[in-house]
C-alpha cells in the first residue's frame, strides 16, 4: 500500500485499503503516546494551522496535540477572532494562512465542501476536521480503529448508530467507514432525523425507527448526540420524549450481544442519548476513542505530509 | 536467480562468528540487548540471539525499533510503513547492539541512534550488520560487520532469510536495465 494523497478530505472517496493503512499507521502512533517520551521529530519544522470557522474544543484540542506530538510547530485559528468577522472570504483568509508558510491547514466548517473547495487552491495540505453535515473523517476513523482494535475485525460485525443522523457527519463518515471496511450498518432514531435515502448510501445500510429492532444482535452501538444548534426546527416533541423512546438505558442494553461496545462521539448528554450507567459500565469505549483519536489525527497529519510516488523500504 | 555473494550456509557462519565478537566484545557485561532495525535488521538480530543464547546458556533479549519517526526524508517520498517498536525492557545503563541487515548511507543508523535514545540512555551502543555495502553519508561505522561489500551507487543488494523468504542468500543486482 503506497499513501498518495496530500490531503484528507471525507471518507466517501477513500478504498478500503487506503483507509486500512490509516488504521495500520495509528496502531503504531498509539503505542508513542504510551511511552515516556510521547513525542517524535516526524514533522519537525512544519507548521500546522488549526482554522476553526466553526466552534470545538475536542477536536482542536486532539488536532493540536497530534501536531505537538509529531514536533510541528501548531498555530490556532478562530472564527470569533478572525478577520471572517470583517467581511473577509474563506478563500482569502485561507491564503493568508498559506502565506505564512503554512504546511498543513485542519479546517472545521459549517458549509459542507469548505475543505474540498480550499484543497482546490492551496498549496498546503487540507485535513477536514468536519464540514457541516457533510463528513468528519478522523472521526469516522477513529471509530473505525476502537471497533477493530477491541473486536480484532470489522468485516461481518453488525454496528447500530442510534440518534440525529440527519445533521450528522459523523454518521455519515462512519457509513463511509464501516461499510467500505466490510459492516451491516443499522442506522435508528425518530423517522424526522433518519431519513429512509440514507439506505442507497451502500448496499450493507439499514434504516428502522424501531429501537428493539436495531439493538438486537448488534456488536457495535454508536450513539450520536442531538445536534439542536444545527436543527433548523425542533425535530420531535421533547428531550424527555426522545430519552423515552431512543435512549439507550441498561434495559435496553439486554438486547445488544453481551460483549457489545458502546460509543458516542461526545460530548455525551446523560439521560438524553445515554444513561449514565451505560456510559461509565464495562461496555463503554467513550474514552478509549478519545485516546485513539489522538493517534488517528497524527497518523493523518504524518501521512498528509509524506511526499508522493513511491514508498523506498530501509 | 544469480549466483548470491553470501550463500546459506556462509550466512549462516557468518551470524555465528558475528555473535561470538558481539560475545568477545562486550566480556564484562553480560546485559547487552539486541535491538534490530525494523525491519531487515529484525530477523537477523533475532537470529543473532537465537545463537547467542546457545553461546551464553541464557535468553538473550532482543527488540525492534522503527526509525520512520526519525527520518530525514519524510517529504521526499511517500510516507512508509510504519512497523512495531518492542524496546526489551529497561535499556538504560546497557550496551545496546543495533542490527540491520545492510549498512549504507549511514542515514538510517543516525535516525535508529535518534529513536533509540527517547527509550533512555545506555551505557553504550554497537553496531552490527550482516552487508557493509559502502556510499556513507555520515560519520557511521559497524562495530561488527558480516561482510564487505564492495557496491556501485545504482546496484541493489538483496538480503533473503529463512523467516521471511524461505531461504539464506545475499544477492547483489546490477543497474535494472
Amino acid at each position: 500500500m503506497t499513501w498518495n494523497r496530500k490531503h484528507l478530505l471525507d471518507l466517501q472517496n477513500m478504498a478500503a485499503a487506503e483507509i486500512t493503512h490509516v488504521l495500520d499507521t495509528a496502531r503504531e502512533f498509539k503505542t508513542v503516546g504510551e511511552r515516556s517520551i510521547k513525542k517524535v521529530p516526524a514533522l519537525r519544522g512544519k507548521t500546522v494551522v488549526n482554522f476553526f470557522v466553526e466552534p470545538s474544543t475536542r477536536t482542536r484540542i486532539s488536532f493540536e496535540l497530534a501536531a505537538l506530538r509529531l514536533s510541528a510547530d501548531v498555530i490556532n485559528f478562530s472564527a470569533e477572532a478572525s478577520s471572517l468577522k470583517k467581511g473577509e472570504t474563506l478563500r482569502d483568509t485561507a491564503r493568508n494562512l498559506e502565506a505564512l508558510n503554512a504546511d498543513v491547514i485542519i479546517i472545521r466548517h459549517s458549509a459542507s465542501g469548505a475543505p474540498h473547495f480550499l484543497a482546490r487552491f492551496l498549496n498546503a495540505h487540507v485535513v477536514n476536521a468536519g464540514d457541516g453535515a457533510h463528513e468528519h473523517p478522523t472521526q469516522g476513523l477513529l471509530d473505525a480503529f476502537t471497533i477493530r482494535e477491541r473486536k480484532g475485525r470489522i468485516e461481518g460485525l453488525n454496528v447500530t448508530i442510534l440518534g440525529d443522523i440527519l445533521y450528522s457527519r459523523v454518521a455519515r463518515s462512519n457509513i463511509w467507514a464501516l461499510t467500505k471496511l466490510g459492516a451491516r450498518v443499522t442506522l435508528c432514531g425518530p423517522p424526522t432525523l433518519v431519513p429512509k435515502c440514507f439506505e442507497s448510501f451502500a448496499p450493507n445500510v439499514r434504516v428502522t425507527w424501531n429501537i428493539d429492532e436495531a439493538l438486537k444482535g448488534a456488536d457495535v452501538v454508536n450513539l450520536l448526540r442531538i445536534q439542536h444548534e444545527r436543527q433548523k426546527a425542533s425535530m420531535f416533541p421533547s428531550t424527555s420524549e426522545y430519552a423515552a423512546l431512543f435512549g439507550l438505558n441498561e434495559a435496553r442494553m439486554k438486547q445488544v450481544k453481551p460483549d457489545a461496545l458502546i460509543m458516542h462521539p461526545g460530548p455525551i448528554n446523560r439521560g438524553v442519548e445515554i444513561d449514565s450507567s451505560v456510559a461509565d459500565g464495562l461496555q463503554s469505549v467513550i474514552l478509549e476513542q478519545v485516546t485513539n483519536g489522538l493517534a488517528v489525527r497524527m497518523a493523518t497529519l504524518f501521512l498528509v505530509n509524506g511526499g508522493r510516488g513511491f514508498s523506498v523500504a530501509g | 536467480m544469480p549466483t548470491p555473494v553470501i550463500d546459506a550456509l556462509t550466512l549462516q557462519r557468518t551470524l555465528q562468528r558475528i555473535s561470538h565478537e558481539i560475545v568477545e566484545r562486550n566480556p564484562d557485561d553480560s546485559q547487552f540487548v539486541l535491538v534490530g532495525i525494523q525491519r531487515g535488521g529484525v530477523p537477523v538480530a533475532r537470529r543473532l540471539a537465537a545463537i547467542l543464547a546457545d553461546i551464553l546458556g541464557r535468553p538473550v533479549p532482543c527488540g525492534a525499533i522503527d526509525v520512520t519517526f526519525h527520518r530525514d526524508d519524510l517529504d521526499r517520498r511517500a510516507a512508509p510503513v510504519i512497523y512495531p517498536t518492542e524496546i526489551p525492557g529497561d535499556i538504560n545503563g546497557r550496551t545496546v547492539v543495533l542490527v540491520d541487515d545492510v549498512l549504507y548511507t549511514g542515514r538510517t543508523i543516525r535516525a535508529a541512534l535518534d529513536a533509540l535514545h527517547e527509550f533512555g540512555r545506555p551505557r553504550r551502543v554497537q553496531l552490527a550488520v550482516l552487508v557493509d555495502r559502502g556510499h556513507r553519508e555520515l560519520p557511521i561505522k559497524a562495530d561488527f560487520v558480516g561482510k564487505n561489500i564492495p557496491t556501485s551507487v545504482k546496484d541493489s543488494v538483496e538480503v533473503q532469510l529463512m523467516e521471511s523468504d524461505g531461504s539464506d542468500a545475499v544477492y547483489l543486482f546490477g543497474p535494472a536495465a
